[in-house]
């Protein structure tokens, strides 16, 4: 497997979603700006456009730092087509909960696969 | 007889019956091993599965817990984000990656890996550094309960889908693979079968011909003696070569 080789450097966290999630994951540690002055983590309101989350997903899941990307998932609702396309192993998605957004398991990419598994074995 | 799936396109031979036999035979133990293979993954994979599943409520919970010390900053302090955002420099949490073996397969695991790091020490110095503090803390909790999930899930994808390629490759063997040696393995004992019986029918043939043969030689021997009386006349009749001399020869 050709990604089995390129983990070793990935090291970084990435995260996209609303304000008061990317604070505290800021707090904890996990923000990064590069040489290039890339961020890791991209905020989203209300005005943020869907291209630009859109394009922040592609970035994110091309840099080769980055081991696992985070992403609310009321944003991920709204770019849903390519979270579901995504199926790399590397960077690992994960859709977590907003404040705002309690946490629904039934739409979850990776949870829905992992029920039409338990429903079809 | 002649076989009716498909076959392997190759002379009927013996030294191809012995190859073919030996082919069955190794894919009939790749198809074993394979088939052991998808089963330890599978066991591997229901385990996961379940982890994962389990992983993803927790994560709900854990983060509800994190919004609300994160609300609890907001009322002490303020609206920090702005001030956070821009004091990023250099990330003091991260991961690391280790690998695990499940027969052939590697799979990443993630650890938490912390740097000392002095980030956001001024923050909230006004107030509500206390609120930041118990905040950074549960957040830091949260984040790593997202990188056992995050590994917990990337397994899940990969196993996912070396058990699809496995699947593949032995549904492949045991439809596609075993019934053509099988096939080409009969096919090739009907033709040497049929070409046993053509040599027999030869052989059977030659041995009626010649028997036919001598018959119709004795039955002719037998009907006129006299020449075989002749015939021997003839023989005693036969110069002596040495007994006369030759003229030399001479060039």
């Amino acid at each position: 497997m050709s990604s089995s080789t390129s983990f070793k450097d990935r090291q970084l966290l990435a995260v996209i979603g609303d304000e008061d999630s990317i604070t505290g994951l800021l707090l904890a540690g996990v923000g990064h700006v590069n040489e290039q002055q890339k961020k890791n983590f991209l905020v989203v309101d209300s005005k943020t456009q869907v291209s630009q989350i859109e394009a922040a997903f592609q970035e994110f899941t091309e840099r080769k730092d980055i081991a696992i990307l985070l992403i609310n998932q009321h944003v991920a609702e709204k770019i849903r087509p390519t979270v579901d396309k995504y199926q790399q192993a590397f960077p690992a998605l994960l859709e977590i909960p907003s404040k705002d957004h309690p946490y629904d398991p039934s739409k979850d990419s990776v949870l829905k696969r992992v029920q039409k598994l338990f429903g079809d074995q | 007889m002649a076989s009716t799936g498909a076959r392997e396109n190759i002379f009927a031979t013996r030294m191809a019956l012995t190859n073919t036999k030996l082919r069955l035979k190794g894919a009939q133990t790749g198809h074993s091993l394979l088939a052991k293979k998808r089963d330890a993954l599978t066991t591997r994979f229901r385990a996961i599965l379940r982890k994962v599943d389990e992983a993803k409520r927790k994560m709900g919970r854990v983060m509800q817990l994190a919004s609300l010390s994160m609300a609890e900053v907001t009322y002490a302090t303020g609206d920090i984000a702005y001030l956070v955002q821009e004091q990023v420099k250099e990330a003091s949490f991260r991961v690391k990656a280790r690998q695990e073996n499940v027969s052939g397969v590697v799979l990443p695991a993630f650890e938490v890996e912390r740097v000392q790091g002095s980030d956001f020490n001024l923050t909230g110095l006004g107030r509500g550094g206390q609120q930041i503090l118990k905040s950074k803390a549960v957040y830091a909790q949260a984040i790593t309960t997202l990188v056992e999930l995050a590994s917990l899930q990337t397994a899940f994808t990969i196993l996912d889908e070396v058990i699809r390629a496995t699947n593949r490759r032995v549904n492949a063997i045991e439809h596609v693979v075993i019934p053509r040696l099988e096939n080409t393995i009969k096919y090739i004992m009907s033709e040497l079968d049929e070409m046993d019986r053509e040599e027999f029918f030869r052989l059977k043939k030659v041995q009626g011909k010649k028997k036919r043969d001598t018959a119709a030689k004795e039955e002719l021997a037998s009907q006129s003696p006299h020449d075989e009386i002749s015939q021997r006349e003839l023989g005693e009749s036969e110069v002596d070569l040495l007994s006369s001399k030759d003229n030399d020869i001479i060039f």
